[in-house]
């Protein structure tokens, strides 16, 4: 059965408070190919994480002993997918604490969760003048969708400003919250920086003057534990792609009572409770926001993921991830010219840097020929780079199967890039 | 010599530390912005042309080794050219850039340091983006992009 993945555990794991790596390491077989002849060590989790063989295996059992649309018929098959689909929600819900299933929507990845807020939430309450804020740290789908509505509604788009260790500056923050802001939109960790924001702190400001909050999770979900009712928020969006599951496969929270006052996003099949060509009556949550047959496999394997992470353990994986950035960077720094950006007092997983007279891209194709892979390139975050007047950074991210000794695997490609340009 | 060498080779990191026609030309008959929106590469060309011939050209921009390598190496080759020739260099290079690496590749002289290229296919617009802009530049078209 599709949804016995507890009893089917067959990953060697980890139960308890300290991460063995190995054992992590076991579970997950890209892990053990090679490139360019040489072992693989990736370190471009921050783009997309790999895929434990709980996962592999729990998509396979889906298509083999389940595959059927959801909500739909009356037949066997009908029904364990749709319990399959149904418990995947369940498990997201308890990930990230909301009160109810209803909270949890399924959507393609982070930027349609972020795009269905924009459209069916802020939309309408922007008027001319109006104002939407964001920071200078978000990714590029947490800019464009807020300028689009902002464009469409003659509303201005504000910008908090970050320092030059890439925190948030708050004071600035609180300024640009006014009568005038109808959403705040802010990411809970920089994909370009690492920088974790204090989201519950933020939350209060924002509520204090009855405005809305929206985070993304994107880069947080699978590195820190998110409780969305301890830290406030009103709508949390999250990809399962970086939370070591498939891609195409996204989750948007939103507090109950906001997307029941909502119009739908997308017309169709499954989010209508009675339609005739006269008028057409929506469904319930959190079906209203679903039209058309779902990604059941990628919420089943979304769910996988998730019971695979809590197997692990949250912060057994959030300790093992803080040793490692530090272990990190200090490799980073021994390296003569390398320079960090994005040194936040509150960090994680993620080691943007540049180096001294090489470009970013030249740093990871001679890398990559060591088996090495991180991420070059602005990280879809113009503007950060802007801020920091770099073109492109280097990125290495972690994950929690990375270990020291691919950081010095990494160190080590870095003095070989130092060799060539020397 | 193995692949990385091939591409790293000392003309094109010389060629990247102290690049050639690395100016603007003031009031230049021909210019071009090239752009890669994917890595963030910049590349501003400059051409004179007289009589059919390209007198002069510049470039200035950011962008990595292969791509600053590239349009340094690209100006020295097109300088004194006619702007007939000069077209037909766009196409060759692209095709010399474009082989499978497993087949011969005509020799363009200087330039066929760059043929290295063809082994790492996610680097063969950086040695491309010059040369797009070369193009559009001679064309007259104000803005290209390698995407």
């Amino acid at each position: 059965m599709v949804t016995s993945t507890r009893e089917m555990v067959q990953d060697a794991g980890v139960r308890g408070r300290v991460l063995d790596v190995d054992a992590v390491r076991a579970d997950f077989p890209i892990l053990h190919r090679r490139v360019h002849g040489k072992p693989l060590v990736y370190l471009d989790n921050a783009a997309t994480t790999q895929k434990p063989q709980a996962v592999i295996d729990a998509l396979s059992r889906y298509y083999t002993e389940a595959n059927a649309n959801v909500h739909r018929g009356v037949h066997f098959l009908s029904g364990i997918a749709t319990d399959a689909y149904e418990s995947a929600r369940s498990t997201v819900r308890a990930y990230f604490n909301a009160g109810s299933d209803r909270e949890i929507v399924f959507t393609r990845n982070a930027t349609e969760s972020i795009n269905l807020v924009a459209h069916t939430f802020v939309r309408a309450r922007l008027g001319a003048g109006d104002e939407v804020l964001i920071s200078a740290m978000e990714h590029h789908s947490n800019i464009v969708p807020w300028q689009l509505v902002c464009q469409e509604r003659g509303a201005t788009l504000r910008v908090a400003p970050i320092d030059d260790s890439g925190e948030l500056i708050l004071d600035e923050l609180e300024r640009l919250l006014t009568d005038r802001t109808r959403i705040l939109a802010i990411t809970h960790m920089s994909n370009a920086l690492g920088t974790v924001n204090p989201i519950a702190a933020i939350v209060k400001l924002a509520h204090a003057r009855e405005i809305p909050v929206l985070v993304d999770g994107s880069q947080a979900a699978y590195h820190l534990p998110v409780d969305v009712r301890a830290l406030g928020v009103d709508f949390y969006a999250a990809t399962g792609h970086k939370l070591y599951g498939p891609t195409g496969i996204g989750v948007l929270y939103g507090r109950e009572a906001l997307l029941e006052a909502m119009p739908p996003f997308l017309g169709g099949g499954d989010m209508i409770a009675s339609v005739t060509f006269e008028k057409s009556t929506w469904n319930v949550l959190p079906y209203k926001f679903e039209a058309g047959t779902p990604h059941i496999e990628g919420a089943v394997g979304l769910g996988a993921a998730i019971d695979y992470i809590n197997r692990v353990g949250l912060p057994a994986i959030a300790a093992h991830e803080r040793d490692l950035l530090a272990y990190g960077t200090q490799v980073l720094e021994s390296i003569p010219g390398v320079r960090l950006i994005g040194t936040a007092r509150e960090k994680a997983s993620i080691l943007s840097f540049v180096m001294q007279d090489v470009h970013p891209h030249d740093i990871g194709t001679i890398v990559d020929r060591e088996g090495v892979a991180i991420r070059t390139g602005h990280h879809c975050a113009q503007p950060v780079m802007d801020r920091f007047g770099v073109p492109a950074t280097a990125r290495a991210s972690l994950a929690m199967y990375n270990t020291r000794a691919e950081l010095d695997a990494l160190g080590a490609a870095l003095e070989k890039v130092r060799e060539v340009f020397a | 010599m193995s692949s990385l060498n091939e591409l790293y080779q000392e003309v094109i990191l010389d060629h990247n530390r102290r690049p050639r026609n690395f100016r603007r030309i003031e009031g230049a008959s021909h210019h071009a912005e090239g752009y890669n929106p994917l890595c963030g590469d910049r590349l501003t060309l400059d051409v004179q042309v007289d009589d059919g011939r390209i007198a002069d050209v510049a470039f200035q921009g950011s962008g990595c080794a292969i791509s600053k390598a590239s349009a340094s190496l690209m100006t020295d080759a097109v300088k004194g050219q006619s702007v007939a020739d000069a077209r037909d260099m766009v196409t060759r290079f692209q095709r010399m850039v474009t082989t499978p690496p497993d087949q011969q590749v005509e020799n363009m002289g200087k330039l066929s340091v760059l043929a290295g290229v063809r082994e790492f296919p996610v680097r063969v617009k950086c040695a491309s983006l010059c040369w797009h802009t070369l193009k559009a530049a001679l064309d007259r078209e104000a803005a290209i992009s390698t995407e």
